[in-house]
């Protein structure tokens, strides 16, 4: 169980095979990549902005919340920050379980919740050039609220 | 106490972050912002509609009517866009 915020991309098969490495009890594990899209050309590049220390405590407090709901044997979330462009990868959620069940509802769980608590920012830059703060989605939201 | 701004409220108050002195009769995180707006026209812009701004208090999200006291650090800024 681990989160982690960095600049860097993260390579997923390196990720799985890190977090499952030696484990025999395992029998599913299920990735999540988001990206960075175009929309259509219509952007050119996102700044992701943080809350230092508070984003780390966000993230394991919805990890631990998962792991209360689900037998995972893994999980991992790995989330960048600072300047990305169209294809980047944006985040990482891995789970693992004995069944495919946990696995898929507890990675479906990881992503809403991030999504409407982690500490993060998106300012996007149109291929015109202008810069604007993403606003947070209603549907984000009530794709959260299905979990309570 | 350390106040923290994240996104466009870091923006619109001009400063990520500074150490300021509460008066005695700032109760809550919306007496708060209630004071911050009397601060200058960056603060009444940045909380002109404290309905889009988010509170944390030592980086654990609370509601406006959280009490302030005994906090190290309060941190603003718009609803997440993360993921």
């Amino acid at each position: 169980m681990a989160v982690r915020v960095q600049t860097e991309d993260f390579n997923v098969a390196a990720e799985v095979e890190a977090l499952t490495a030696g484990r025999t009890d395992i029998g599913a594990i299920v990735t999540f990549t988001g990206r960075v899209r175009s929309n259509e050309g219509q952007l050119a590049a996102m700044t992701l902005e943080h809350y230092p220390g508070m984003t780390e405590a966000e993230l394991s407090r919805i990890e631990a919340e998962a792991r209360e709901r689900w037998p995972l044997q893994a999980s991992l979330i790995v989330h960048r920050v600072g300047e990305l462009v169209p294809g980047d990868d944006i985040v990482l959620v891995v789970t693992a379980s004995a069944h495919r069940q946990a696995a898929f509802e507890a990675a479906g769980f990881l992503m809403d919740y991030l999504k409407t608590r982690a500490p993060f920012w998106k300012k996007e830059v149109s291929a015109a050039g202008d810069s604007v703060w993403v606003e947070a989605r209603e549907g984000d939201e009530s794709a959260a609220k299905r979990w309570s | 106490m350390k106040l923290l701004y994240f996104a466009w409220v870091r923006e619109k108050v001009g400063r990520g972050a500074e150490e300021i002195e509460l008066p005695a009769d700032v109760a809550t995180v919306a007496d708060v912002i209630g004071w911050l707006k009397t601060r200058g026209p960056e603060f009444d812009a940045a909380f002109a509609r404290p309905e889009l701004v988010r509170a944390a208090i030592d980086k654990v999200h609370v509601k406006a009517s959280a009490a302030v006291a005994g906090a190290r650090e309060i941190a603003f800024f718009p609803p997440v866009t993360g993921g």
